[in-house]
């Protein structure tokens, strides 16, 4: 009788799981077979163009790769920074408390609320403009959550004991972060700051509202230029009427896909080396 | 009193001190026969008595080994440690007086054969002080009272006078009579047996003394051992 | 030792102070709490120098708070409070103006779980004190590294792989890592909370014959559960209940002959 409920919730199991990969697979597939007539070494080296079969992704991509850079710029020191106090001098104050808990509503707030905020403060308030600055800005702010967490929960799986190692020999609060307990937290902390800039990469709202332009037909310059980003080129292109240019929203969908996917790569090819060294 | 959390433990060590109580028993069962076989002249009461220092013999193997255990498995500490170390050495003073009680049975014996000499009254109060020690220094141990093994100690002083009023007695007598000569030497033997019966029943005092008070009273003389308590 | 002791030149009072038996550390009305949990109270103790100084109790009877209070790392736990006095050297460390950072210097710590730094190799946990500090200057760093761990009885088995990471050694390697790099910094006491609860016997000995070694220089202070290690490396042993010194004697008198009844008890194991 409980063999054959276990077997039965097995199979529950088992259907759950499939199914929905099931539907990713069949999607990704559909993609990859549109994206086909487009994928080659110039889509990625062109810039869009009014004719379907001439535009490319360059923009989009040295955009994302700009906006990921500097959004990791942004909020991996600020982010880290948050964490380390919070994690090593906050303790129980008022002051880590109320942090914490903003920290933990900014996670919750939808991402186009950022795009409104970066518009109102960075693109306007500051005068940045629509620009790669700005966008990086609030992509950070988005991201900050995440990397704070990420970067607690690394420095929180540093044993105590190393810390109080440190100090017992003499160190201060500060020499003990910045030698014993940053280095053990680093391979987490680069660990959740990857999954921030990925999460970063598939955003398109809050560019959106900020203003990245979709056609662009130069690479930008300097960080206060405009820039588009390859959510935001894949979301024109399918936008337009043209079945040609469906082709090129699948074939932006792979790029960004693999993008992701070396992102992603990297975090466990981390993980597992730090693992690895903590098993010594 | 506070018992070992450890039960087994606890158990092995009550064990230990009821075998020592009752070594202690045969040991001064040995002691009482023989004097009665010395005083009654009876060589089959001797014989029997003789074998009883076997088992006698047999609790002091068995005591040793059950102390070693305890020593390598337990590793006693404190008052535990003191009764371990204490155990072992009372083992071999009971062992000793065991011996000696089969020796003053061999005297008995042999002097069975001869006619009666005149009762010395030294011996027979020796005799009876010896005994009457060994039954308190036992006494002291189960009851964990230092005042009582040092009361011991201190008529071990009397056993000492007797002992050697009772060699003087002996020498006029020998002196006296060259024919008592074989019985009077049985007999000097005898008074030696029983000073030093007095002497290890001295030494299992000092043993409770120091397994109660911790106190090594041993070799102090008679300043370690003050009249009033 | 006489010897040694003539050959360098010194004031009396120095000198006086350096010898054996001499307070090193004197503990006066030290009491200690978390938050409104006391859990060390009113102790008064005279740790003497380069004597092994044990300290045993049943858990939570606050010895290890106890130590911790003797270099000040008790307070770094949030909510830590500590009063009293705890004199080093004649000089109060819980006084006006003594930096605590400077004192673990002075008052080496290793604790019960081996923990070098997984980060660093050998060497550089050995050289971790100094560079932490920023202290290691134009000292020779070769010739600190193998001191302190020739010291912590450690040089000959990792001369050859001084580059391998810490974590790579053993559990009581490790430990003795530990111990070589807290002497590194070179102290004048040297704690050890339950430095060997988790190492196997042989380790355990092996760092037990380093305690003896080690108390020709330093002032140990070593705290452990295990009551035959007390009775095997250390001089004089203090007995802690419910945060409350009962008893502190010749290790030799304590466990043979403790002065209280709860001390008695406790060794003999009869409790609760």
């Amino acid at each position: 009788m409980s063999a054959r409920r276990e077997a039965w919730f097995t199979t529950l199991c088992v259907v759950a799981l499939g199914l929905p990969l099931l539907l990713l697979l069949v999607l990704f597939g559909q993609v990859l077979v549109d994206s086909l007539p487009r994928l080659s070494w110039d889509f990625l080296s062109s810039f869009p163009s009014r004719r379907a079969e001439n535009a490319g992704v360059l923009p989009g991509l040295v955009g994302s790769a700009l906006l990921c850079l500097g959004t990791a710029a942004i909020a991996l020191p600020v982010g880290v920074g948050a964490a380390i106090f919070l994690e090593e001098y906050g303790g129980n104050r008022r002051m880590a408390r109320v942090i914490e808990l903003n920290v933990a509503n900014l996670a919750g707030v939808p991402s186009i609320l950022y795009g409104i905020l970066g518009l109102a403060l960075f693109v306007r308030t500051l005068g940045l403009g629509r620009s790669v600055i700005s966008g990086a800005a609030t992509l950070a702010l988005l991201v900050l959550p995440v990397v704070i967490v990420a970067a607690r929960e690394a420095l929180r799986a540093v044993p105590h004991g190393l810390r109080e190692a440190s100090l017992a020999l003499g160190a201060t609060r500060w020499q003990t972060i910045r030698r014993v307990v940053l280095p053990s937290a680093a391979p987490g902390i680069f660990t959740g700051a990857i999954l921030a800039v990925s999460r970063a990469l598939g955003e398109t709202a809050p560019l959106v509202v900020i203003g990245a332009v979709a056609y662009v037909t130069y690479l930008p310059d300097s960080p206060r230029a405009a820039f588009t980003a390859l959510p935001i080129q894949i979301f024109s292109w399918i936008s337009r009427p043209q079945a040609s240019f469906a082709h090129n929203a699948a074939a932006g969908i792979v790029v960004l896909l693999a993008l992701l996917l070396v992102l992603n790569a990297a975090v466990i090819v981390l993980r597992d080396r730090a693992q690895r060294r903590a098993a010594r | 009193m506070v018992r070992h959390t450890d039960r087994e433990y606890e158990g092995e060590l009550r064990e230990l001190n009821d075998r020592i109580l009752k070594m202690a028993g045969r040991v001064e069962a040995m002691v009482s026969r023989s004097v009665r076989a010395l005083v009654e002249r009876d060589p089959d009461l001797a014989r029997a008595t003789i074998l009883l220092d076997e088992s006698v013999n047999a609790d002091e193997v068995e005591i040793d080994e059950q102390c070693q255990s305890i020593l390598a498995r337990r590793q006693p500490l404190a008052g535990d440690l003191r009764f371990i170390s204490c155990a072992l050495k009372m083992v071999t003073d009971l062992e000793r007086i065991g011996d000696i009680a089969v020796n003053l049975c061999e005297r008995a014996i042999e002097l069975a054969r001869e006619p009666a000499l005149t009762p010395i009254a030294e011996l027979g109060q020796m005799a009876l002080l010896v005994q009457e020690m060994l039954k308190e220094v036992a006494d002291a141990f189960t009851a964990r009272a230092a005042d009582r093994a040092r009361a011991v100690i201190r008529r071990d002083d009397m056993v000492d006078e007797l002992y050697h009023g009772a060699l003087r007695t002996m020498l006029s007598l020998m002196s006296q009579d060259p024919r008592a000569l074989q019985r009077g030497i049985h007999t000097l033997a005898v008074a030696k047996f029983l000073e030093r019966i007095g002497d290890h029943a001295t030494n299992l005092a000092e043993e409770v003394v120091y397994l109660v008070d911790g106190k090594d009273i041993r070799h102090a003389g008679k300043r370690a051992a003050p009249p009033g308590v | 030792m006489s010897t040694a002791a003539a050959a360098v030149p010194s004031t009396p009072a120095a000198d006086d102070a350096k010898r054996p038996g001499r307070a090193k550390m004197e503990v006066r009305a030290l009491s200690a709490a978390f938050g409104s949990n006391q859990v060390v109270r009113a102790i008064d103790l005279d740790i003497e120098a380069r004597r092994v100084l044990a300290i045993i109790g049943p858990s939570g009877c606050g010895k290890s708070t106890f130590v911790r209070c003797l270099n000040r790392m008790h307070e770094i736990t949030l909510g830590a409070t500590v009063t009293g006095q705890v004199l080093l050297d004649g000089e109060d460390l819980y006084g006006r103006g003594v930096d605590p950072v400077l004192l673990r210097r002075r008052v080496g710590m290793v604790f019960q779980k081996p923990n070098p730094f997984p980060t660093m190799s050998i060497k550089e946990n050995v050289l971790a004190g100094l560079r932490l500090t920023g202290t290691l200057g134009g000292t020779d760093a070769a010739r600190v590294v193998e001191s302190a761990l020739t010291s912590a009885a450690l040089w000959d088995e990792v001369k050859d792989r001084l580059d391998a990471p810490g974590g790579s050694l053993s559990g009581g390697q490790q430990q003795r890592l530990c111990i070589a790099r807290a002497l590194a910094v070179e102290p004048e006491v040297l704690l050890m909370d339950e430095p060997c609860s988790a190492l196997d016997p042989i380790a355990t000995a092996r760092i037990e014959d380093l305690i003896h070694v080690l108390r020709e220089r330093y002032t140990i202070v070593i705290v452990t559960h295990n009551m035959q290690q007390a009775a095997r490396a250390s001089d004089t042993t203090a007995f802690f209940l419910h945060g409350e010194l009962v008893e502190c004697s010749p290790t030799e008198r304590l466990f043979t002959h403790p002065r209280d009844r709860r001390t008695e008890d406790y060794i003999t194991g009869k409790f609760g």
